[in-house]
């Protein structure tokens, strides 16, 4: 009797618990709900601005597709899903700072939501976890060296920005087993071949090594650091990534980098860049545009050391960049100055570039403007 | 009779009691399901299995049976089981040698002996398992020289950072033929197994020690003739050889699999070894008093006393150290070996299927699991006191 008593008691005390727990749960679909809430928004208006300060700020309409930028302006920060151990690109440095390629985008668009390059908290995620990440909702933007594929793109449920780097996969190896550079897949038969699972390189490299008729042997790693401690350490006669990991990395990993060679051979096309969820159009905008700011400031020679200067400017083109003509900004949720606060706080593509991946001895290359003959080109702004 | 009301009735309160809680656990699991479809169809994503029959295109290092990237993803998730299962199979086989021979040691009246096995058990059972595979591979098997400088042991035996090369043996057509003597060598093992029982149940004692070695050279006899009857070898040795950047024929043990084979089984042989020790020692000492008096040896003590004894003890929680070793196997994933996690997550990421293949994995290692427990179990009902 005792015993059934408890176990009731027991069982009461669950089910208060799972109610509370359900409470929190989002109602289903088709069951109206009322929800009473008292919001208090205080709202600074500042007097003075870069233009377009008559209109009375009105609080753009969460239009469909348009929840997730709404959440964000809501929460004040922008969460970022970012590499974390790839120097170059998104590195934790032993100070605790973030810095990296794909980092500044994240405090670019950070900038051009709040006007603070800082209001970003960063995530890092693996090669695995990324795109589940995403669409579960545990990031806003997925800024992570990540390839542009059909497959992503479609099946898996994303919305890809534009490409921030033009990337290739590449192989590194032994200086003592290859010719040179110029070496082909053929001087690799029988090799022991690092790589890191679930990314695209370790399909281009069964594709690549396939049509050529050459055998080789995969060493697959869960995490890109482990396959270079491995190729380091004489496991592999090669490794294979995107150039920029291997010329970055080689650099910061491995004993002795003049030991090893990166093959001229281009295995594939990475077109790196940011992703968000499908369905978050709204933000997608925001993404995708603030990143062409960033190339088209850099055509129009703006830099964040000289921004200010061109706020004066006569050019229609300018004046409608940076927010002091027209309400560009507006149209997809944002301040029309979004333009001016990312190029004020972190700085034009040119910018960014020469900051992060210069040191490494990474070339412009087709990264560099269309108007010098690269694939940078952003749409226009009007 | 006392007619009491139906809630102060006991039977009719534990039904209640139970009928709740089935309830609510049909309540939470609606809606776990309740969200994750919801999630999903936010998302415009759907459930189903249809890709597992998609070409994987990804390469697989090592394989037990015939793999190229043109095959599908269910056969690239295959490939990984079998890994798995091949690893913890021997796994299983080589820790419980380990641990039953460092459980024995443990007890030694040898100070250095007992010692070196206590030393053992408390360095090993009290670091963390991937530390330990992360140690084996990084830190021993990559230091082993490069394919050039290689270690030739005889045989040749190739000890290299790329693996270990045995010299192996290959089919020739003749092996056909001479599969028959192979089933009598295996008949002949039956065959010793009822004579030794035979010999027991009309002695009431079991055959010399001695007399065992018969298991193995008796099979071996029969093989040989076989072989010698032969027009032709049906085996041809197959010596490995430097060709190009690595060794070509025989047989080659990768610094993957070998890294975590001994991982595994040095890590759960500690645990086992404990096992062990602690089954040896609920034996009460009188039993080892009056079998030293009626004249046995210390080996024999140990065979027909203590051990009969004390597996009843032992082979539960060795049952649960099995299953250790089958779900620890999941780590190969930090050293490069491709078993069915490893494998398994390259697909989740190539197909986000990631709901569908975690089922998979699940499936899988709980199959496993089950399998390893049923068999423990009916071995462990042979073993246990019959009472009566």
């Amino acid at each position: 009797m005792r015993k059934t008593t408890t176990l009731i008691g027991v069982l009461a005390l669950a089910s208060i618990l799972l109610a509370a727990c359900g409470g929190a749960a989002p109602a289903p679909t088709g069951e109206p709900v009322t929800i009473k809430e008292t919001v208090i928004v205080t709202v600074e208006v500042t007097a003075e601005g870069t233009g377009g300060t008559e209109a009375t700020p009105v609080p753009p309409p969460v239009v469909a597709g348009g929840e997730r930028l709404q959440a964000i302006m809501d929460r004040g920060t922008l969460i970022c899903g970012v590499h974390g151990t790839f120097q170059g690109f998104g590195f934790l440095d032993p100070a605790g700072a973030w810095t990296g390629f794909d980092v500044e985008f994240c405090r670019a668009w950070a900038a051009a939501l709040f006007n603070d390059a800082d209001a970003v908290e960063f995530q890092a995620l693996s090669a695995q976890d990324r795109f589940t990440a995403l669409q579960s909702g545990q990031v806003d933007v997925l800024s992570r060296n990540s390839t542009w594929t059909f497959t992503r793109d479609g099946e898996l449920g994303l919305t890809f920005g534009p490409v921030t780097f033009y990337d290739g996969q590449a192989i590194m190896a032994r200086a003592d087993i290859v010719p040179g550079p110029a070496a082909g897949l053929a001087d690799l038969e029988g090799a022991n071949v690092c790589v890191q699972s679930g990314t695209t390189t370790e399909l281009n490299l069964a594709d690549q090594f396939r049509a050529a008729g050459v055998s080789y042997e995969p060493v697959v790693f869960a995490e890109q650091s482990e396959a270079f401690q491995a190729y380091d350490e004489g496991r592999c006669d090669a490794i294979t990534s995107d150039r920029s990991q291997l010329a970055t990395q080689g650099q910061a990993v491995l004993a002795n980098f003049a030991d090893h060679v990166i093959l001229d051979l281009v295995m594939s096309k990475e077109p790196l860049g940011p992703a968000v969820a499908q369905g978050d159009d709204r933000l997608a905008d925001m993404v995708h545009w603030v990143v062409y700011g960033m190339i088209q400031a850099e055509e129009l020679g703006i830099t964040s050391a000289n921004v200010d200067e061109f706020l004066t400017s006569e050019d229609p083109v300018v004046r409608r960049l940076l927010g002091v003509e027209g309400e560009l900004g507006s149209k997809i949720g944002l301040s029309n100055d979004f333009i001016y606060r990312t190029i004020k706080l972190v700085g034009n593509y040119g910018e960014v570039f020469e900051r992060n991946l210069a040191p490494f001895g990474l070339a412009r290359g087709q990264n560099d403007l269309w108007t010098n003959g690269g694939l940078m080109y952003a749409p226009p702004f009007r | 009779m006392q007619i009491t009301a139906f809630w102060r009735n006991v039977r009719f309160l534990q039904a209640l009691g139970q009928v709740v809680f089935v309830l609510m656990l049909a309540l939470a699991a609606g809606f776990l399901y309740a969200n994750v479809s919801t999630n999903l169809a936010r998302q415009g994503l759907t459930v189903g299995y249809d890709f597992l029959t998609n070409p994987a295109s990804f390469d697989i290092g090592e394989s037990y049976i015939s793999y190229e990237a043109s095959n599908s993803y269910g056969r690239a998730i295959l490939v990984g089981l079998v890994n798995t299962l091949v690893v913890s199979a021997l796994g299983i086989v080589l820790t419980t040698f380990v641990g039953v021979i460092a459980g024995i040691a443990r007890l030694s009246s040898n100070w250095l002996i007992s010692r070196i096995a206590a030393a053992y058990v408390g360095v090993i059972r009290n670091t963390p398992l991937i530390i330990q595979l992360m140690f084996w591979y990084f830190g021993i098997i990559l230091q082993l020289p490069a394919v050039k400088e290689a270690v030739a042991l005889p045989g040749p035996i190739f000890l290299t950072r790329r693996g270990l090369y045995l010299p192996g043996f290959e089919a020739t057509p003749a092996f056909d033929a001479w599969k028959i003597y192979i089933w009598v060598a295996l008949a002949s093992l039956i065959v010793i197994w009822l004579i030794f029982r035979w010999i027991q149940n009309r002695y009431d004692l079991p055959p010399p020690l001695w007399w065992y070695s018969a298991y193995l050279f008796l099979p071996i006899l029969i093989l040989w003739v076989g072989f010698m009857l032969q027009p032709e070898p049906p085996l041809k040795e197959m010596i490995p050889e430097l060709a190009g950047l690595n060794f070509r024929g025989g047989l080659r043990l990768t610094p993957e699999f070998a890294a975590l084979l001994f991982g595994l089984v040095v890590y759960t042989g500690s645990f086992i070894a404990e096992i062990v020790r602690a089954g040896i020692q609920a034996i009460s000492r009188g039993q080892v008093e009056a079998a030293r008096s009626l004249g046995l040896t210390t080996a024999q003590t140990l065979r027909l006393i203590i051990f009969p004894q004390a597996l009843r003890v032992i082979i539960p929680p060795m049952t649960s150290q099995y299953l250790n070793l089958a779900k620890n196997s999941s780590l190969a994933i930090a050293i490069g070996y491709p078993d069915l996690f490893s494998i398994a997550n390259t697909v989740i990421n190539q197909t986000g299927a990631v709901i569908e293949v975690i089922v998979i994995i699940m499936l899988s290692y709980l199959s496993m699991s089950l399998f390893t427990s049923l068999l423990m179990n009916i071995y462990n009902s042979r073993v246990r006191l019959v009472e009566r």
